[in-house]
């Protein structure tokens, strides 16, 4: 299968609708059509929809997930901004991803040149390089978690530094650092791909003439390469900025949220809401959560969009 | 992992093609080829960023193979010696193995069929119907679960399916379908749209109902695209680790990834039984992704995921 054939009707004009290949109007649908559509669309529905607009709806009320409740306004949105807790969710959260996002598309887009290059064993590398995607997340954060609190102190104590004598886990300061590796080891491979089908879609003789107007592999690799995949480049970015905002299983596997709530996401602090009491001002920071989740999906259709028109 | 790069790979794709002013075909060969003989020195290089892929797994795995002494000797990257299976048949009595793989399995098993059948039937019936309202209206809807994190409507979803009884792995599969489908209907419309009217045409001429066109000569075809969303559906379901957490209230009917975390409270220095343990809940989707590496890397690129 070719790419092209994974465009969604989404994303396609007027004129290039399916709809153009068949008759304009038909006498009527058939009946079975619905019974192909209605079981997606009502369990959906039931398991999605309802789920969002219930959880907006106790947003703006003081219920603490059973018994009475009455509305209180905007109250749990205002009380988020003064929240110490909420606001240093925010924080560490979009500071991981981006710093995430940056180290994953910096690796994933040098593998990507070295693994379509010239190269032996190219079909076993790429094998070992996607691994990490299918190995599950909470899993690999526990085996990163002995790595860190057992064999890297180890390794500190051998070469005399204070700072990795001591779990970086437990460090206040450093547990981020190891939520990047971790999350990175795992989000490269998919990364990776992308690129990869990038650089391959790059013609060899831009290379040639390159080559013959005498610029060295470094100038090609910045002035050729980087700027003819800087559409991979951008879907990466978002796309990972959004997936690590999501960021869960690997904080739960190596920190847990700590030192202390350090390294607490923005998810793990709503699931907070179901036991600490505060249903309905955790559902306020689930429903500020999804804005921003749909303000950066927004961005990333517009742009994609004009590149699409151009 | 989520991973829905597929909205705009084509575009890109195009785009570059477009500037490069050449044809796929050619540019494949271009860009792999170009520079004469395999370079050891790259693939030297590339060997030891494996390494940091390889240390992680390699540490497991050897660590499940030795024995309770050894495996407390602080030294993480010796090889066992001596071989010992010790941890294993711990870990196999501690988890319950047998009953968590099943459930695991069920769950799997139920988000595949559940993804590919029900994505299959709505995209046909959206594609086939795409001058209908409803049907236009339907594919924006379901898309739009991509913007929707399970985070966001976590609360909630655990206080009906808790309300309904569906606090379980039932509950579990129907969520990992529901979280999947954008990505299987984007795929499945896509590829439905490539398939010429006039085959379909001549199966109606034969006789043949909608019903069964769409099951004798529809789905058939739609193999490749089944391939695809079905291993990506395998791989969230197996690997999921929050629904089944937050959502299934027995903790008898947990998933393995769920399980695991007994090992960082009560069995905590038995590594040779956590790691043995570990393995046998990762090494599932690694075998299924050796032998279907294919799909899995060209499903990225074509539609790519999620999650």
């Amino acid at each position: 299968m070719t790419k092209t054939t994974a465009a969604p009707p989404a994303r396609t004009s007027h004129a290039a609708r399916p709809s153009t290949a068949r008759p304009r109007r038909r006498p009527g649908v058939e009946g079975i059509y619905y019974a192909f559509l209605l079981p997606s669309l009502i369990i959906f529905t039931l398991a999605i929809t309802l789920p969002a607009l219930i959880g907006i709806f106790f947003s703006f009320t003081n219920s603490i997930g059973f018994g009475e409740w009455e509305f209180v306004g905007l109250i749990n949105y205002i009380a988020m901004f003064s929240d110490p807790a909420i606001v240093q969710s925010y924080l560490f959260t979009f500071g991981f991803a981006t710093c995430t996002v940056i180290v994953v598309n910096i690796i994933a887009f040098l593998l990507a040149v070295g693994l379509t290059a010239k190269i032996k064993v190219k079909t076993g590398l790429r094998t070992i390089f996607v691994i990490p995607m299918v190995v599950s997340g909470i899993i690999i954060a526990y085996v990163f978690n002995f790595l860190f609190s057992n064999s890297l102190p180890t390794f500190g104590q051998a070469v005399g530094s204070e700072t990795l004598s001591s779990s970086i886990l437990a460090n206040p300061d450093l547990a981020w650092i190891a939520i990047v590796i971790v999350t990175a080891w795992q989000a490269v491979p998919g990364t990776l791909l992308i690129y990869i089908a990038g650089l391959l879609a790059i013609p060899g003789d831009v290379y040639e003439a390159a080559d013959l107007d005498g610029a060295g592999k470094w100038q090609q690799l910045l002035r050729i390469t980087v700027p003819l995949v800087a559409g991979y480049i951008f879907i990466n970015v978002i796309l990972g900025f959004k997936n690590f905002l999501n960021a869960y299983d690997v904080i739960v596997g190596l920190t847990d949220g700590g030192p202390g709530t350090a390294t607490r996401s923005i998810p793990m602090t709503i699931v907070t809401g179901f036991t600490g009491g505060d249903y309905a001002y955790q559902m306020a920071n689930a429903t500020m959560f999804f804005i921003i989740v749909v303000v950066i999906s927004l961005i990333q259709l517009r742009l994609t969009r004009g590149r699409n028109a151009r | 992992m989520s991973v829905q790069p597929a909205l705009v790979a084509r575009d890109i794709d195009a785009a570059a093609t477009a500037e490069g002013k050449g044809t796929r075909r050619r540019s494949r060969r271009g860009s792999e080829g170009r520079s004469g003989n395999s370079s050891w020195s790259l693939t030297i290089v590339l060997l030891l960023c494996a390494v940091t892929v390889v240390i992680p797994l390699y540490v497991t795995i050897s660590m499940a193979f030795k024995t309770q002494s050894q495996s407390v000797d602080g030294n993480a990257f010796s090889l066992p010696a001596p071989f010992s299976v010790e941890g294993f048949v711990t870990a196999w009595t501690l988890t319950d193995y047998p009953r968590a793989f099943l459930v695991s399995i069920l769950i799997t098993a139920g988000s595949v069929v559940g993804t590919i059948i029900l994505g299959a039937l709505a995209s046909f019936a959206i594609s086939r119907n795409w001058d209908r309202r409803l049907f236009r209206w339907s594919f924006y809807y379901l898309l739009g679960a991509m913007f929707i994190p399970f985070p966001v409507v976590a609360l909630p979803q655990i206080q009906l399916t808790g309300l309904v009884g569906l606090d379980n792995p039932l509950g579990v599969t129907l969520l990992h379908i529901m979280f999947q489908l954008s990505f299987s209907i984007l795929l499945f419309t896509a590829f439905l749209r490539s398939i010429p009217a006039e085959l379909e045409e001549s199966a109606r001429i034969d006789g043949a109902s909608t019903w069964q066109t769409f099951w004798q000569l529809i789905f058939p075809l739609l193999a490749p695209m089944s391939a695809t969303v079905g291993i990506f559906a395998f791989l969230a379901s197996w690997n999921d680790f929050m629904m089944p957490s937050l959502i299934t209230s027995d903790p008898s009917l947990q998933t393995l990834p769920v399980l695991q975390n007994i090992f960082q409270t009560q069995f905590s220095s038995n590594y040779n039984v956590s790691f043995a343990s570990y393995l046998m809940a990762m090494a599932p989707a690694i075998i299924v992704f050796l032998f279907t590496q294919r799909w899995v890397m060209e499903g990225v690129t074509q539609g790519a995921v999620k999650g």
